[in-house]
């Protein structure tokens, strides 16, 4: 097994992509499909007094206008609207639900007409007038407030203490602003009423069973009433884990008109949905001058909205990748009137690790060390916060190479002391390290007798790579060219898998292809040793493969049997088997990617206009199934990092408590002028500790330590030390 | 959005007007209010959902298509302006089963991740190669910069088209 497994295949949903056959949430047309347009909140907080839609509704072609007051029924309780990845504490948000106003952007209303442009149109004939309350959306402002939800690790030794004896020390905050994922594609759901209570829901989401599981609860649905099908997703990042408000607006409008409806958020409707939470880090790192770590609190403030608590580890990371014999973490949570918060790749890390890989920095620089030898004194073969060891770590291979590839020795460490014209010229490198996570999974195999399988689950490929990846370890275990695997995906009603996100979907569904695999062979076996003078008839289960379309011995390949001499004889035209898969609890061996990034900036001196004009990202992920398409997502973490550090910025006008660049021109991500040379190493990690195939999953690794590492070549760069993002010219010349 | 209209705000729409497009090589006639996008037109009207809406505001390019040759965002174009037109979708792109070189290159290259951006890359690319105006990969970073990969495939995307030059 293993002549897909680990090669560049081409991802083989790329015709339907390239030639736009493909068909993601809004792009299931129906004769007579109802459109639905969304009106949404202009304060921030406090209710609605009036909301008079006469207008809108004496427009031709507008078939309702539901709010708050004429909605169909839903669950009036939170567990009912408590998704899978829904944050334990809290009320999940609904749409539609009362009068009151929670954020600004909230939907109050819903316009149904046989015409987009028609309910477009009404939508702004509504009449709303709303009884505002003081409101507060400024992090800073509430940081006072801001309370204790999780500590990530014990404290170990006494952190305050062994910093204020430390040798050399380094304290400070770092800001990271929101940021929202800006997705490609509209948040948008098409709900098919398929009649006799029966609703077909084309979602855009990154789990289709958590989110039919969703509307079974919100709306009181029979399971087999709903499917929810997302085979194609254009892009999500996280913003598709939990179920979005269009989903309930498209279903409420469908059991209202008893029709087929469509609802896409505009893009600056999807500013009213989570976000990557603005939260303040503050580092105390402290060393002796031999640049040993002795002490390090890391202590993040991060917002929350006031109905749920949403949080993430982001100051524990430290623990897992550094030896400190002194640390403490805390993690606060303030209330603001905003939605709440969701994932957004690497959510945590890519934020709690910027902290820490640009205190890190500033410390080498306070004891002249290298910071990459300052990384490597105080580097752990363990993960000190549980005391345990990896399942496998090879950040030290990340190290030499990206440091290799990049001519990391030919840094000059003096700031402002590299130049190219006109332009500073700054290197600054990063560690980075994500959760390896792995979750139970089903799948289906459909062998047919002329060699074909059709494999199946319920996982989303968000842009991932998973059709492909399944495709191949599929063509592996069942030892058939991968021309003749067809993958299935998204659609709730086939095997069971998580919500895809935090990098567990490669681990997860590849194993669940394996064991069901396994299935197969055994039962090709079994129909095998009933043929006449069986080449197999003694072999164990143990001793076969399946390869080149037949089952044979490990041990001698003349002793063999074809799948179609097997099926011929037995009288079957297929073998299907289904089976979930599970990962063993085992929580000895710490699980976990790391990488080591390298970046070079080119600053212009006069106008500070910044450029990442190349980037070494060296990382160390378990085996790779795919190295194109893992390379494309380290690429695209990359360049999420890219704009992580210099452009992205979701802006408030606090007196409004409102998104003032709700748009995709004044939130800026990176364009194709901002990217340049990006170099992706996979150090080779084999780990037969972690699971069967060593995989780890790399959606989010890639973004994690960008940040920082930029940060610090900005650092390096001009002399300049920027604490909040985004790293602006402004910031560089102020 | 107002929060406050009168009553007696005026809800009358907008009459439909005949307009032919030839969309792929196919005419098509349409009966359409002068409000409607080219996109919407294409999309929601002839069910060519290849052409994608990622703004609807002229700021991201998922919507770019060909009309009469040239490059432009269908969601600033309302489609009554384009009656009588050309129009090249990326369904139009390929011949019989045969690829285009973009569309082929930017597999080979894996010049995309989640695919929503894409046919509006690949548009841009045809037309940016058939105006002869790309050369070097920092022009065609420049001249690719209406069209936001939100995935990050620019590197990829970079080395497609540079794929797809030296085979044109
Ligand atoms: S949809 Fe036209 S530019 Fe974004
Ligand atoms: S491929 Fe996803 S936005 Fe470009």
């Amino acid at each position: 097994m293993a002549a897909y497994i680990g090669t560049p295949t081409s991802r083989v949903d790329g015709r339907a992509k390239v030639t736009g056959e493909a068909k993601y949430a809004a792009e299931f047309n129906s004769d007579g499909l109802v459109y639905g347009a969304i009106v949404t909140s202009t304060i921030a907080k406090g209710r609605i007094k009036r909301l008079d839609a006469s207008a809108a509704k004496r427009v031709d072609g507008v078939l309702d206008v539901l709010t708050h007051e004429n909605r169909p029924h839903m669950a009036d309780a939170d567990q009912a609207w408590k998704d899978d990845v829904a944050p334990e504490k809290g009320s999940p948000f609904r749409p539609l639900y009362d009068d009151g106003i929670r954020f600004s952007r909230q939907p109050i209303a819903l316009v149904l007409a046989r015409e987009w442009e028609i309910a477009v149109f009404a939508a702004t004939l509504l009449d709303v007038e709303y009884a505002s309350e003081a409101h507060v959306t400024d992090l800073y402002a509430e940081r006072d407030k801001a309370f204790v939800v999780e500590k990530p690790a014990k404290p170990r030794g006494d952190a305050p203490r062994a910093y204020a004896a430390s040798e050399v020390r380094h304290e400070d905050e770092y800001f990271v602003p929101v940021e929202h994922h800006n997705p490609m594609e509209l948040f948008a759901a098409t709900v098919v009423w398929e009649g006799g209570g029966k609703l077909t829901v084309y979602d855009k989401t990154q789990g289709v069973q958590n989110v039919q599981r969703y509307v079974c609860s919100a709306f009181n649905k029979k399971p087999e009433d709903v499917r929810v099908v997302s085979a194609f997703m254009g892009g999500g990042f996280g913003a598709g884990l939990r179920p979005q408000y269009e989903v309930a607006l498209a279903v409420l409008g469908a059991l209202a008109l008893q029709r087929s409806v469509r609802v896409v958020l505009s893009r600056a409707q999807m500013y009213g949905l989570g976000y990557r939470p603005a939260t303040i880090e503050r580092l105390a790192v402290g060393a002796s001058k031999d640049g040993t770590l002795n002490a390090m609190t890391h202590e993040a403030t991060a917002v929350t909205s006031e109905y749920e608590d949403f949080s993430r580890n982001d100051t524990g990371w430290g623990g897992v990748l550094y030896n400190s014999p002194n640390v403490n973490f805390v993690h606060r949570l303030a209330r603001l009137d905003v939605s709440t918060p969701c994932d957004m790749r690497a959510p945590g890390a890519a934020t709690g690790v910027y902290g820490l890989e640009s205190a890190m920095d500033e410390l080498a620089v306070a004891l002249k060390l290298d910071p990459v030898e300052l990384r490597l004194k105080s580097y752990s073969d363990r993960d000190r916060n549980e005391d345990r060891p990896y399942t496998s770590k090879q950040l030290r291979e990340c190290y030499a190479q990206g440091a290799a590839a990049f001519g990391w020795s030919r840094r000059n460490p003096e700031p402002r002391s590299m130049r190219d014209g006109k332009e500073l010229v700054g290197w600054g490198m990063a560690s980075g390290v994500w959760e390896a996570l792995q979750m139970p999974a089903a799948a289906r195999i459909v062998l047919t007798a002329n060699g074909h399988a059709d494999v199946s689950c319920a996982a989303s490929d968000i842009g991932t790579g998973t059709y492909t990846i399944l495709a191949q370890v599929a063509a592996d275990a069942l030892g058939l060219p991968i021309e003749n695997i067809s993958v299935k995906l998204g659609d709730s009603t086939l095997p069971d898998a998580p919500v895809e996100g935090g990098s567990w979907m490669a681990a997860s569904a590849s194993h669940a292809v394996i064991a069901t695999a396994e299935e197969v062979r055994t039962e090709l076996l079994a129909a095998a040793k009933t043929i006449e003078n069986s080449p197999l008839a003694d072999a164990k289960a143990e001793d076969v493969v399946l390869a080149d379309g037949k089952i044979m011995s490990k041990h001698d390949q003349s002793r063999a049997v074809s799948i179609t001499d097997i099926m011929r004889h037995s009288g079957a035209d297929r073998i299907l088997k289904e089976k979930k898969h599970e990962f063993g609890e085992d929580s000895s061996h710490a699980r976990n990617t790391h990488s080591a990034v390298f970046v070079e900036v080119k600053i212009d001196e006069e106008l500070g206009i910044i450029r990442v004009t190349r980037v070494v990202s060296a990382v160390a992920a378990g085996r790779i199934l795919n190295t194109k398409t893992a390379a494309s997502q380290i690429i695209g973490g990359v360049v999420w990092g890219i704009g992580m550090a210099l452009h992205e910025e979701t802006v408030f006008d606090h007196r409004f408590g409102r998104i003032m660049n709700a748009n995709i021109a004044e939130y800026h991500v990176p364009v194709n002028a901002d990217i340049h040379d990006i170099k992706v190493i996979f150090v080779d990690e084999p780990d037969e500790k972690i699971n069967k195939l060593g995989v780890k999953g790399v959606g989010e690794i890639g973004i994690v330590g960008v940040p920082a590492a930029i940060a610090n070549a900005v650092y390096h760069a001009t002399g300049t030390r920027v604490r909040d993002l985004p790293i602006t010219l402004d910031k560089v010349l102020g | 959005m107002p929060t406050s209209t009168a009553p007696d705000a005026d809800t009358s729409l907008p009459g439909k007007i005949p307009i032919t497009l030839t969309v792929n090589g196919t005419e098509a006639q349409l009966q359409l209010s002068p409000w409607v996008s080219l996109l919407d037109a294409l999309r929601d009207r002839l069910n060519l959902t290849g052409t994608k809406k990622g703004c609807d505001h002229g700021q991201c390019g998922a919507c770019t298509v060909i009309v009469d040759g040239r490059r432009v965002l269908s969601c600033l174009t309302l489609a009554v302006m384009k009656d009588g037109a050309k129009v090249t979708t990326v369904e139009g792109l390929a011949s019989g089963g045969t690829l285009h070189p973009v569309q082929q290159a930017f597999i080979d290259q894996d010049a995309f991740q989640c695919g929503y951006c894409t046919s509006g890359q690949i548009c841009s690319a045809v037309a940016l190669i058939a105006e002869g105006r790309a050369k070097s990969a920092d022009e065609i970073r420049e001249l690719m910069s209406g069209n936001i990969c939100r995935c990050g495939a620019y590197p990829n995307i970079v080395a497609a088209i540079q794929q797809a030059m030296g085979r044109a």
